[in-house]
């Protein structure tokens, strides 16, 4: 004789009511793999709890995170490369483009927005590492130009958020003017005493770090990010030796004098925030007075 | 004379010469039609094979050893050469040379990449790759040019920027950046010759100007053949193919509107003929210096901004 006995025969619960775990509710931290709950994640700005690691996140993220309720106005949406050098390596660049951007439903490696963040309206492009690398092209120049010429146009705050592997090389020698053009952008914005803020995330190298990311009036980093010019393989390959540890890192940066200061993600906002209104007129600073006490 | 190996038409050539001269003196027989003929030979299979050169072959030439570098084209094309040393801050970067001197009576501030002609010489110069140091004596001096309203002429020659763990300590990144930002405004004209190579952000670092023109041989881009081919190949033997695809000779520049002249080589490349070279270069420094000088400031800076605003391909909907 059995101990239990069954009352009602079979399962009985209908499918779409059953209590599964759904594909992506749990994401392992890539630093210490610890799992982490991916609504929990996203709660702590996917850095990890255990080891403080601030893993990568895209543009989508990073606009929830800084402007007030996620709510922003997308400048230059629709802005996609071209293919000028009909460049070809192992597959032809169009082809690459369009599996990026079904991949990351993404037109390119960075998105513009204009919105406000702890009331204090401002001008924010993101850089998207997972199209592409980061990388820059063409179309990430001329959006990060744009993007400068709005800042100037409305006399409002800049933000780039970078995070990038380098320049695009199935563009070659447009790519590499990007730097220039974004550097010549930035002089004007600088001439006009508009404030710019990069902030570096993990990693942001190569043209990127030799233009736009290293002319802030404040370079902000988020902790433990690799920062760098050449990256740490080559680097390594040229001195032949092993690198120290924590090379190339936000800390080493601000320890050698070019990053101002580190900032933890969930900081990030109100720091950034604080900078401006320490330094921007009379206007956008009552405006997020008031914004902050309602 | 040192020969490429897309020149080993030439060598065999060269040796008969070599040999009809050596009986010529010998003075036995008389082969001065057998010379001449020889010469006009090697004179028409050399126009034959620079006619139509490939990315690569332009980069090989670019590289050859006896090159003229930046201190020969000074030397070649000015007098009162003043050099000056130092970033004022960290040392004095022998990878890039400067100071003012004249050309033809006008003075200008001129500065390049160095490169090396030996073993001792390229380690001095760390083979043509700056440190921060470098791009900011170069700025240094390029303010100096600015202060005292003098036009400045920077020419192009780096396989890139240092790469090593002291130019990261130093923040290469930043000097560069620096360096296009400050380049974009400043107050005098700016001239920049790509001689040699033209490679990344060591050679943009001082190569934001109002015009650039480009040497026949020289090439420009975001990278070197090589690297590209190892990243996107994985392997250094598609570096034609790499060159090919980047699109780095001076016609390819020219025609995506990325460079303003392509300057024509002697035959058979710069090294061949020095002279010719130099004043080639010279008389096309002066007659844009001349074209440069109708413009205001304002008009220059403006220009300058604009032009390399326009770079760039992209679609819009």
């Amino acid at each position: 004789m059995s101990w239990f006995k069954r009352v009602k025969d079979g399962i009985l619960t209908k499918t779409q009511d059953k209590k599964s775990t759904p594909d992506g509710l749990w994401v392992k931290c890539p630093e210490c793999q610890t799992p982490h709950a991916s609504k929990d994640f996203a709660m702590e700005m996917w850095v990890c709890k255990d080891c403080g690691n601030h893993t990568r996140i895209g543009s989508d993220e990073y606009f929830e995170i800084f402007f007030d309720n996620g709510k922003f106005q997308e400048l230059d949406a629709n802005i996609t490369s071209g293919d000028p050098l009909k460049f070809v390596d192992k597959k032809d660049y169009p082809t690459r483009i369009e599996a990026a951007q079904k991949k990351t439903q993404l037109k390119d490696a960075v998105r513009t927005g204009v919105g406000k963040v702890n009331g204090l309206k401002m001008v924010i492009s993101c850089m998207d590492f997972s199209f592409i690398g980061g990388s820059m092209g063409s179309v990430v120049g001329e959006k990060i130009g744009r993007a400068i010429d709005a800042a100037r146009k409305q006399k409002i705050p800049l933000m780039i958020i970078s995070k990038s592997g380098g320049a695009r090389m199935m563009e070659a020698a447009f790519s590499l003017m990007q730097m220039a053009k974004t550097s010549a952008k930035l002089a004007l914005l600088n001439q006009d005493g508009i404030p710019f803020i990069s902030y570096l995330t993990d990693p942001t190298t190569g043209g990127v770090t030799a233009s736009f990311a290293m002319l802030g009036d404040f370079n902000i980093a988020e902790p433990n990010a690799l920062i760098g010019f050449a990256g740490p393989r080559i680097v390594k390959e040229t001195i032949g030796k092993d690198l120290p540890t924590g090379f190339q890192r936000s800390e080493f940066l601000q320890e050698h004098g070019f990053v101002d200061f580190i900032v933890e993600r969930k900081n990030a906002k109100d720091q950034i925030h604080t900078v401006l209104s320490l330094i921007c007129d009379k206007k956008p600073r009552v405006k997020a007075e008031t914004a902050k006490s309602s | 004379m040192i020969l490429l190996d897309f020149e080993k038409p030439i060598e065999e050539l060269l040796e008969q010469l070599e040999k009809a001269q050596a009986t010529h003196e010998k003075g036995k027989v008389d082969m001065t039609d057998t010379m001449e003929q020889l010469q006009g030979k090697i004179d028409q299979t050399r126009k034959n094979l620079y006619k139509n050169l490939t990315g690569w072959q332009k980069v090989q030439v670019s590289r050859h050893p006896d090159r003229p570098y930046t201190l020969d084209y000074i030397k070649g094309m000015t007098t009162n050469f003043i050099e000056l040393h130092g970033d004022r801050n960290m040392g004095d970067d022998k990878a890039i040379v400067g100071g003012f001197a004249s050309i033809d009576n006008q003075p200008v501030m001129i500065l390049g990449h160095q490169k090396g002609r030996n073993t001792k010489e390229r380690q001095y110069r760390n083979f043509g790759m700056a440190n921060p140091e470098g791009y900011r004596k170069a700025l240094r001096f390029m303010k100096l040019a600015e202060k005292f309203n003098r036009p400045v002429i920077t020419l192009i020659d780096t396989p890139g920027a240092s790469p090593g763990l002291e130019a990261e300590e130093r923040g290469q990144g930043e000097a560069i950046a620096k360096n296009l930002m400050e380049m974009a405004v400043l107050k005098v004209p700016i001239i920049c010759v790509v001689i040699g190579e033209g490679a990344s952000g060591g050679a943009l670092g001082i190569g934001v100007g109002d015009k650039i023109a480009m040497l026949e041989n020289s090439w420009y881009s975001v990278i070197s053949p090589e690297n590209c081919s190892t990243i996107l190949w994985h392997s250094w033997e598609f570096k034609e193919k790499a060159a090919e695809a980047l699109k780095l000779t001076g016609n390819d520049m020219l025609k995506n509107g990325l460079i303003d002249k392509i300057i024509k080589e002697p035959l058979g490349g710069a090294h061949s003929d020095r002279e010719a070279m130099f004043k080639t270069v010279k008389s096309e420094l002066k007659r844009t210096l001349k074209e440069l000088k109708e413009l205001s400031t304002e008009e220059l800076i403006n220009q300058r901004i604009e032009k390399f605003s326009n770079m760039g391909v992209v679609q819009e909907d």
